[in-house]
């Protein structure tokens, strides 16, 4: 592996709270490796920072092998940065060229309130998946595991909706701010299994509800979201999910309940 | 302490049944009157705190992420083992409770592992009810494939992100108790501090990671699942976040912890590229089902690996393990690339890796079979290395991945604190000095789904001590000490950042407390690391201040337990002069290299007590008694 590196310039945002307005600070960095990753860089960034006694970039992040979900940030107008079907931790900086200018970002987003710098509130998530992003199996009393075959075209699909990180980066890459990806994801995979059946009906009508309280846009054909989604997630799931709605609206009796 | 492992006697297939039925149950009605605590929201946390919301408890669920969701259960890659026997080759409950004894080196439990293998088949089973998309054949039924340590298939996943899909349905379950109000969320929490009354457990004290503020819950009993501690090396494939703290803040308020020197060192890891680096990551052991690891047969060869003929390759696990060829178990795997390393067969420009090749099963298979069963791993190594593993072999080297070793656990999953109960990770109790592939998920949900519910109700039916309000004078003091803890940290304003003390410890534990062990290093290790201790207390630099959102005041917490973790690994190194499963004394190793146990001297469980910050530990045994799986050299040849 080479030991090649490269000059940076980045115009990175920095909120110090909630009520904070915010701005962009510019920060240098230099001889940064190419085989660094992104969150790497801004590791060097930050141990430079609070040597000279300020305060470092908050960003979020965790596992960083992309797919836990908590990483993310706005990279020259695009979440998670230029790489196709690529979280921001698994984006190295060897995509970059040397003297180049990066203007990053958190998500931003109605739905998102703002924490810190790069750090923002992605719990309108949570709970939209508490309004039905489940089955209501309880623990115990399951049938074995193959009393129900599921054919694998059925499942390999419901494993292709079910691989969302619940990043926002759907969100944040939206015009109108809609989470349809998000919602369209977890409502089709269970949409497409035996086991999401009884509960079809209120899953659909619960889940878009919150997603609606939450201020959440709606979708309107942009495809933003599966073009900045870092699994590639497909827009078919959103339509999939608006398919489930339309037949839950006609045939739910009673107001939805659980709610 | 005399350690009662309160384990039950009698036939070993049913000790789990008869137990279950002489533990005492809590009337439905009166279930909501009891208050748990769970802290951790990974496999064992959320699925213990979904399935007792079910049964009518009030859980309040703690994780230091921003969602439950994110806990490290979700990069687990490869998959899950259970007895289910479904491509009819010999499985049995009997033969996963042998393979798991016999892989952690008869260093574990018999009457746990065999209750883990018991109900391993109805993990599968609730994991499907909830809609988990394990990979399925074209017949529609359920699809298996072989791990480590094992010469059947008996491993579910879901393409290369089975801890996801399985993390998803657990918090899925979670996420539909906080939705009907028995479970009450408390994201970006971390818990800093154990209240104890009398020796029981009765809350625990925060900080809320978003303000600062230092807070406490009480409640009737509390559960801890917040991972192992292998992130004491630095370096290691855990995420960035994963810590020792809060167990190891209970040991310090008597829990003992056992065995730490057990640490597994996964051979699979993506080598180190540079001194900024801030993790390693890892490469599913299911890739050993079809990679063929080698290196070049003559030293310092630096031809591209393609242009290297097989005659010219050594295959050193196929040749020297027959049976097992490349799927040995890790602890195996990993010293026999360390060794092929250390002699001067590395490859890459560190000279320390070994290539994990997928040539042969390319061209047996076909591209297209390879990228149905991996895809998702080589394009991760692709997005990493810069290489496609379609097109040239993957450079592999072994790195810190799980630690077997953790809080000491009775058979009831409880403490030797009262009321306090350690599953998943965090506990010692399942895997010896080795776990096997595709263990972890399986010992994570059996203990928070088909365990814990039993044992912690039983705990509670029995409990005569009522629960305390947060305005107990004990609350109060743990509030006190938590905040001057925080306050000390800031208030050092030292020279050197958090990154480069923990950098600095976790050389040291590499080098000394890796992947082979001496009694000279060990010793040297212990007189590094209260040294480094030292200067980190008075020299660390944390910016910010106690009442915002300030990630490097987290990592120092965190880093400042594991300079006294590290030593509490040394120290248990230190002591166990034998090898078995992942602790390696180079004293202790048989004529060809492999681990030499010594069953008369070490056929117990070391578990250790706190004695003071830089005293020694004190020691307490628990002896194993082996009724069932006999001891033997292990042999994978």
């Amino acid at each position: 592996m080479s030991a090649k590196t490269i000059n940076l310039t980045l115009k990175i945002w920095r909120q110090k709270n909630k009520s904070d307005e915010g701005r962009f600070q510019t920060i240098k960095a230099n001889g940064i490796s190419i085989e660094a990753s992104f969150l790497e860089m801004l590791d060097i960034i930050n141990e430079d920072l609070t040597k000279a006694g300020e305060e470092p970039v908050a960003f979020d992040h965790d596992c960083r092998e992309g797919i836990c979900g908590m990483c993310g940030a706005v990279v020259n107008g695009i979440p998670h940065g230029p790489q196709q079907a690529t979280t921001l931790c698994q984006l190295h900086m060897r995509k970059f060229s040397d003297g180049e200018t990066l203007v990053i970002e958190p998500f931003r987003a109605h739905g998102f309130p703002a924490i810190k710098d790069l750090v923002v509130d992605r719990s309108a998530f949570d709970r939209i998946i508490a309004r039905g992003g489940f089955t209501s199996a309880k623990t115990g009393g399951a049938p074995d595991a193959n009393a129900l075959p599921i054919p694998k075209q059925k499942a390999d699909l419901a494993m292709d909706a079910a691989a969302c990180i619940g990043c926002g980066a759907c969100v944040a890459a939206c015009p109108n701010a809609s989470a349809m990806l998000f919602v369209g994801a977890k409502v089709s995979q269970m949409a497409l299994l035996p086991q999401g059946h009884p509960e079809k009906t209120t899953r659909v009508l619960n889940m878009v509800k919150q997603m609606d309280v939450e201020g959440f846009g709606n979708c309107s054909n942009h495809y933003e979201c599966e073009a900045a989604c870092p699994k590639a997630i497909k827009v078919e799931n959103i339509a999939r999910m608006n398919r489930e709605y339309l037949l839950a609206s006609i045939v739910h009796r009673e107001e939805s309940t659980n709610s | 302490m005399n350690l009662n492992s309160n384990a039950p006697s009698g036939p070993i297939e049913k000790r789990w049944t008869e137990h279950k039925f002489k533990m005492k149950l809590v009337n439905p009605a009166n279930r909501r009157k009891y208050k748990v605590i769970v802290v951790g929201t990974g496999l064992a946390g959320a699925s213990v705190a979904a399935s007792m919301a079910e049964m009518g408890y009030h859980i309040d669920s703690f994780c230091m992420q921003d969602s439950p969701r994110r806990a490290h259960s979700i990069a687990a890659q490869g998959g899950i083992n259970a007895n289910k026997n479904y491509p009819n080759d010999g499985d049995s409950t009997f033969r996963l409770f042998y393979d798991t004894v016999k892989g952690g080196d008869y260093r574990a439990r018999e009457s746990n592992v065999y209750r883990l293998a018991e109900v391993s088949g109805n993990i599968i089973d609730q994991c499907v009810a909830q809609g988990v998309p394990f990979a399925r054949e074209y017949s529609g039924y359920l699809d298996n494939r072989s791990f480590g340590g094992s010469q059947l298939s008996r491993t579910f996943y879901a393409r290369g992100q089975t801890g996801q899909q399985l993390l998803l349905g657990a918090y899925g379950a979670l996420m539909k108790e906080v939705g009907k109000g028995n479970v009450t969320l408390h994201p970006r929490c971390e818990m800093l501090d154990l209240v104890t009354m009398d020796g029981q457990a009765k809350g625990i004290t925060v900080r809320n990671l978003i303000n600062g503020k230092i807070e406490s819950y009480a409640a009737d009993v509390v559960i801890l699942a917040t991972g192992g501690y292998g992130n004491v090396y630095y370096l290691s494939t855990n995420a960035m976040n994963s810590n020792v703290t809060a167990a190891w803040r209970c040991h310090k308020k008597g829990a003992l912890f056992a065995n730490p020197c057990y640490t597994q060192i996964h051979p699979t890891c993506i080598p180190v590229h540079g001194s900024y680096q801030s993790k390693l990551t890892l490469m599913s052991e299911s890739l050993r089902n079809d990679g063929r690891v080698w290196v070049p047969k003559g030293k310092n060869d630096t031809r591209h690996p393609n242009q290297i003929p097989d005659a010219e390759r050594n295959y050193y696990l196929e040749t020297k393990y027959p049976s097992f060829g490349n799927l040995v178990p890790r602890d195996v795997a990993s010293r026999n690339a360390k060794t092929v390393c250390d002699e001067g067969f590395g490859v890459g420009s560190t000279k320390l890796a070994v290539y994990l090749d997928f040539k042969d099963a390319i061209n047996r298979l076909g591209e297209k079979t390879i990228k149905e069963k991996y895809g998702n791993l080589f394009e991760m190594y692709d997005r990493i290395a810069d290489s496609s593993p379609y097109k040239e072999p993957m450079m592999i080297y072994p790195a810190i991945h799980y630690t077997m070793g953790g809080l000491w656990v009775d058979y009831n999953l409880e403490s030797t604190i009262k009321g306090l109960f350690v599953l998943g990770e965090a506990n010692f109790s399942d895997h010896g000095a080795n776990r096997l592939g595709a263990s972890a998920l399986m010992q994570g949900l059996a203990d928070g789904y088909f365990v814990a519910p039993y044992t912690v109700s039983n705990f509670l039916a029995e409990n005569k001590a009522k629960a305390i309000s947060t305005d107990h004078p004990l609350f109060e003091d743990s509030v006190r000490e938590v905040t001057s803890k925080t306050n000390k940290l800031l208030a050092c304003k030292g020279k050197k950042t958090v990154d480069e003390f923990h950098k600095e410890l976790g050389l040291v534990m590499w080098d000394k407390c890796g992947m082979s062990r001496t009694d000279a290093g060990l010793k040297e290790a212990l007189a590094k690391i209260p040294a480094i201790r030292d200067e980190f207390h008075a020299n660390v630099n944390v910016s910010g201040s106690a009442e915002d959102f300030n990630q490097t005041l987290e990592r120092a917490g965190r880093v400042s337990d594991f300079l006294e973790f590290g030593e509490l690994l040394a120290y248990d190194a230190l002591h166990r002069t034998e090898s078995c499963g992942g602790h390696f004394r180079e004293e202790s190793q048989t004529s060809d290299g492999e681990a030499q146990r010594k069953d008369e001297d070490f056929s117990f469980v070391s578990a250790w007590g706190f004695e003071g910050v830089g005293n020694k530990p004190s020691l307490s045994k628990e002896p194993l008694v082996f009724e069932y799986c006999k001891p033997s050299q292990r042999s994978y040849k």
